[in-house]
């Protein structure tokens, strides 16, 4: 079986180690599923540690909670599922083989929701938690109205900013990899049959997402919010 | 008398054993001489020390034995079956699930039995009788310090009576330590912020080390000490010598009135805070709805972050502890708080 | 720079170009895509770890050669058993023989010309010198004194090491291990060549599947952790801290995660190596492949629900004792059936003595020993007494060095060939094999002694009573150190001068071997088809051709 026939008519990126472009792009997919994988156990050490800990100590945990801006955290999830969607909306361009213009509309526009993320998470909740001397490690300081419960309450806020600023991470790394199909598609390099990259670089998305459907509740809303005098 | 030999004085034995005129004695001695070079074992010490060297030396016997099998059956193949020319032809064997199954099922079943055996040699072991004497244990960098309930305060040094559990209950005030008493075959990790236990009852009279067994920086290897086990009578000479100290229950008495904790924890019940008179060993309602048992853990917790335990009927204005007591003097509290607990209960409010 | 001179499957066609010679200069092989050259870079890094654990190892057998330290103060020794252990077992252990052997054949034993992700490959390699650098910085910054497990509050609050650099050289050489552990097995789903079924790939590739399984779903639960102590050091928030709520058990059990079916991931590929020298050289197949196949599978499986047995003196209730206990029992029956299957495979071969058997024969009977002595470890009762004692440390050091080091040497005599084209000089390697054999057992087995008379593991100075034992170990040691630098020189004297070795020096079977030795960039000439069963060395109902 000749090897070099696929190799050099060549616009899609084909690697020399596949047999074919079917192969590299299961490749692909089943390599981006496995780093989901191990981005499922990584978020899940931490999320293991902060059931530990709230089941410890959930009053703390409660006044931890409610410290938090909810109104930015709600905001910000219906921003990241928007982004999802234009994402998703991004993919579905490829596939029915939309003008490259339309793609990276859905791009730019999965990017702008994401700086959105980010930008409202900086400026409005830690910034505000900062100012607020409410981050761990940045000039932390008790309150008098958590009594006794005043060191578990700033391990709930370490929990909050090592998941959020995980997560957070994540995103910027997201935006990166945005960049780079936004430029791919101005090449004009993907096509009804060639989108591999979006669809792992969607899959990525996604998971990012998910990760936060499952930090909001958990972080923002424990105790309830607006019952019996809530914040 | 000392287990724990030096080389010098093992060859002075040596020397004065092979002194005696008498062949058989010779023999013996020279025997006895060379198992206190080489013995196998720390000293047997403990009510569970031979059972753990029984079970010891059946894993030995199977690891020997399975060791030795492999390899004379691998040294006699490589014999056997050495290759004697290019053109050798060896049969087409894949496989026999029979064999499979054997060598799955046997080992499986010396697991259940070595499993089992231990198991309930462990479980025996760990909780401890009801009437065993108590022992306090605080670990720092780099030192154990000691408390009996009786009074008597030790460093580095454990004594005991022969013939009666001892339960140890320790903590650390700074890093992780192992208490290890290798000749009682017992070991517990020492935890900063919680206490953990463990018993056991020595059987043999005698000097025997205690190592720190959990790496804890600098000096770890210098976390060292000795357990004197002597027999009863001796020990209560001991104790009468050395009652410098108060018990630790009156010890804790005084820390208990002395902070007015008497002022809220009435024995009566009446006060605003709980009646403490009968609640230790057993559960306390809280108002979360758990009803955890009252044990050291739980009052340190109270101590610390009362919040935490917020006793039923009762409203949460403990005010904390955190950093006023020495380790010590929660001891003494716990201590306190137990010598309390074989009165009656009193009715809560 | 090679012809073939003997030659037992038909030689492919003559070609002098081939991995090693294709490019020259540093940059082909810093920036290389081979997998080949990406395993030798590896190759050249882990050696040099190993060396640097070693000396710390010389060390600390030199010091404890006496009661009282013969050689360093307290602190240095501590600071020496914790680099030994960080650099053994993150920096050469690990990666060994995946990184090295496994990169270099995969593609090969299952008909690929390279793996899924090359230029992912590479920058695994980059990734891991990154976290070699961080830890090597520690260790001349002053080092680090925490033990390789950074139990907190000491690592945390108290010790005044280099912590926070060394759990960062862990942490990044972790991500190393993920993304080769990812390439692994999309390489091994997607790239077989035709006819090459998932019963038909050599034993090796199934250990390596199972191998990778541990390195994506394992490791990143210690990088999470080894972060979260890396904050609480240096932003003083109590996550491990009692003082501030934390637990320092929370640590163990998060570490331990990891660290158990790591212990797995030093072995595994070991094990698979035994597969292929075994059958090679008694030119037999491997007796119930399906058994062995799936054996690693349920090692790897069970490898994550045992790790609380490193716990059982650290006040967890008693049926967590119980339940690890009897699934750490579990775990050691499919190594069982493994040595119980190798043995059976030597039934009627035709056996040959070369030094990749010899280490492969020293590797079941210590493997064998080391892996029973972990049923005293698994057995609750014995454990109390055992752990952390000088039991401990020999019980892993049989497994480590007589099990995974000595696989790694035999795998690296018997591909030896195939790496380099060249062949190294057989009766030395034999003597070679001789010398680590006996000196690591007069190091190792004494030590089993000494923890059941009690000393602790991590003592540098020590009751008199222990000197003796001690001696013999030390004793012991120097000879396996020798035992270890006599392939360094030959090794050496073979990449220079060694006589050229054919395609396939061993009669062995394997798509590896029908292919040139060193073999082209690509690998094969032509993409092979799989038709035969693994290790069908002919037999005797079989005519041969």
């Amino acid at each position: 079986m000749s090897e070099t026939a696929l190799h050099h008519a060549n616009p899609t990126g084909f690697a020399h180690q596949f047999e074919d472009l079917e192969q590299q792009h299961e490749a692909g997919r089943l390599g981006m599923w496995i780093f989901l994988a191990t981005e499922i156990l990584f978020f899940g050490g931490m999320f293991t540690a902060y059931t530990i800990y709230r089941a410890l100590h959930l009053p703390a945990f409660v006044i931890g909670s409610h410290l938090l801006e909810v109104q930015f955290g709600a905001t910000n999830t219906v921003v990241l599922i928007c982004s999802s969607l234009t994402m998703a909306l991004a993919i579905r361009a490829a596939q029915t083989g939309k003008e490259k213009s339309t793609i990276i509309m859905w791009l730019v526009l999965t990017m702008i929701l994401g700086a959105t993320f980010l930008g409202l998470k900086l400026r409005f909740e830690w910034y505000h938690d900062y100012v607020e001397h409410i981050v761990p490690g940045f000039g932390f300081v008790y309150r008098p109205e958590w009594g006794s419960l005043a060191p578990s309450v700033q391990m709930f806020m370490c929990f909050y900013f090592f998941m959020t600023g995980l997560h957070a991470l994540h995103m910027v790394v997201g935006l990166g990899i945005l960049a780079v199909l936004v430029g791919m598609a101005g090449k004009g390099k993907f096509t009804s049959q060639y989108y591999v990259p979006l669809e792992i670089s969607g899959l990525y998305w996604h998971f990012v997402d998910i990760v936060w459907i499952f930090l909001f509740p958990l972080l923002y809303l424990i105790g309830g919010r607006y019952a019996s005098g809530g914040h | 008398m000392i287990f724990d030999v030096s080389i010098d004085a093992t060859i002075n034995a040596a020397v004065n054993g092979t002194m005696t005129t008498n062949l058989a004695q010779h023999g013996w001695a020279g025997l006895q001489t060379l198992a206190a070079m080489f013995p196998l074992q720390p000293p047997v010490a403990s009510s569970i020390a031979g059972d753990i060297d029984r079970l010891y030396y059946l894993l030995t016997v199977i690891t020997l034995f399975f060791t030795a099998l492999i390899f004379s059956i691998i040294f006699y193949f490589m014999v056997k079956y050495r290759r004697r020319s290019n053109d050798d032809r060896p049969p087409d064997i894949h496989g026999s699930l029979v064999l499979e199954l054997a060598w799955t099922i046997i080992p499986s079943l010396i697991c259940v039995v070595i499993f089992v055996w231990s198991s309930s040699l462990y479980i025996r072991a760990y909780h401890p009788p009801a009437n065993a004497a108590e022992v306090f244990v605080i670990g720092k960098q780099w030192m154990w310090h000691l408390q009996h309930t009786e009074g008597p305060r030790e460093i580095n040094a454990l004594h005991v009576p022969v013939g009666v559990p001892v339960k140890l209950t320790m903590t650390s005030q700074d890093v992780i330590h192992g208490f290890y008493v290798p000749a009682f075959r017992v070991k517990k990790d020492v935890l900063p912020g919680r206490y953990t236990s463990f018993w056991f009852e020595a059987t043999e009279a005698g000097t025997y080390h205690l190592f720190c067994t959990e790496f804890c920086g600098t000096s770890h290897t210098e976390m060292i000490g000795w357990v004197y086990a002597m027999p009863p009578r001796e020990y209560a000479e001991w104790l009468a010598n050395n009652e410098n100290d108060e018990p630790m229950a009156q010890q804790g008495e005084r820390i208990f009135n002395h902070y007015t904790c008497n002022y809220c924890h009435v024995p009566d019940g009446s006060g605003r805070g709980p009646s403490l008179v009968g609640i230790f060993g057993k559960p306390e309602k809280l108002s979360n709805g758990q009803s955890p048992v009252v044990d050291e853990d739980l009052i340190r917790r109270a101590l610390m972050e009362p919040n935490s335990v917020p006793v039923e009927g009762f409203a949460p204005i403990m005010p904390t502890f955190k950093g006023q007591f020495t380790e010590e003097q929660i001891l003494q509290l716990i201590a306190y708080v137990k010598s309390l607990g074989s009165q009656e209960r009193a009715n809560a409010k | 720079m090679s012809t073939a001179t003997i030659d037992l499957h038909e030689a492919p066609a003559e070609s002098s170009t081939n991995y090693l010679n294709a490019t020259y200069g540093m940059k082909s092989w810093l920036l290389t895509l081979d997998h080949k050259r990406i395993g030798m870079l590896y190759l050249g890094t882990i050696t040099l770890m190993f060396l640097v654990g070693g000396i710390a190892a010389v060390l600390m057998r030199l010091n404890l050669l006496e009661p009282q330290g013969a050689l360093v103060e307290p602190d240095t020794y501590n600071k020496l058993f914790s680099i030994h252990g960080i650099l053994m077992v993150f920096f050469f252990l690990v990666p060994s023989i995946p990184a090295t052997l496994g990169n270099f054949l995969i593609p090969l034993m299952i008909g690929a010309r390279d793996v899924a992700f090359p230029r992912l490959n590479l920058m695994s390699w980059y990734v891991f010198i990154t976290g070699c650098a961080f830890v090597l910085y520690a260790v001349m910054a002053g080092g680090v004194d925490t033990g390789w497990t950074f139990y907190p509050p000491f690592s945390s609050s108290y010790s005044h090491s280099h912590v926070v650099a060394a759990a960062l050289g862990i942490f990044i050489a972790g991500f190393s291990s993920i993304l080769t552990g990812l390439n692994f097995i999309v390489t091994i789903h997607k790239m077989r060549a035709p006819g090459m079924t998932w019963f038909r790939l050599p034993l090796f590739i199934w250990a390596m599947y199972a191998t990778s399984l541990i390195f994506v779903l394992g490791t990143p639960v210690i990088a999470v952790t080894l972060l979260l102590l890396g904050a609480e050091r240096l932003l003083h928030v109590g996550i491990f801290d009692p003082a501030i709520g934390g637990d320092p058990l929370l640590f163990q059990h998060l570490f331990w995660f990891y660290s158990h079916p790591a212990v797995y991931i030093m072995i595994l590929p070991g094990m698979g190596v035994i597969s292929e020298l075994i059958t090679a050289f008694s030119r037999k197949k491997i007796f119930g492949y399906s058994f062995v196949a799936f054996s690693s599978l349920a090692i790897a499986i069970i490898s994550f629900v045992v790790w609380g047995h490193h716990m059982f003196v650290t006040g967890q209730s008693i049926y967590a004792g119980l339940v690890f206990s009897v699934l750490s029992f579990v775990v050691a029956i499919p190594s069982a059936v493994k040595v119980f299957n190798w043995t059976a495979t030597l039934y009627k071969g035709s056996i040959s003595y070369e030094a990749p058997m010899l280490y492969a024969l020293g590797f079941i009977g210590l493997f064998t020993m080391g892996g029973l002595t972990g049923l005293f470890l698994a057995s609750l009762a014995t454990d109390i007494h055992l752990n952390s004692t000088y039991f401990i440390v020999a019980h892993f050091h049989y497994v480590m060095v007589g099990g995974a080091v000595m696989a790694f040497l035999g795998g690296i005599h018997y591909w030896w060939p195939k790496i380099t084209g060249r062949m190294y000089p057989d009766l030395w390697a034999r003597f070679a094999a001789f010398v680590i054999f006996i000196g690591f057992n007069l190091t190792f087995f004494p030590q089993f002694m000494l923890g059941y008379l009690g000393m602790p593991r991590r003592y540098g100075i020590y009751p008199e009573e222990f000197q003796v034992l001690n001696v013999m170990s030390s004793a012991g040691a120097s000879i396996l150190a020798v035992g270890y630098v006599i392939p360094l020189v030959y090794f050496f004297w073979s990449w220079n001068y060694g006589p050229p070795a054919g395609p396939n020096p061993w009669g062995a079977t394997g798509l590896e071997w029908e292919t040139a030795s060193p073999p082209p960039t690509e690998n094969f000439e032509h993409t092979p088809i799989v038709t035969e069963e693994p290790y069908n060395y002919p037999t005797a109902e079989v005519a041969s051709e």
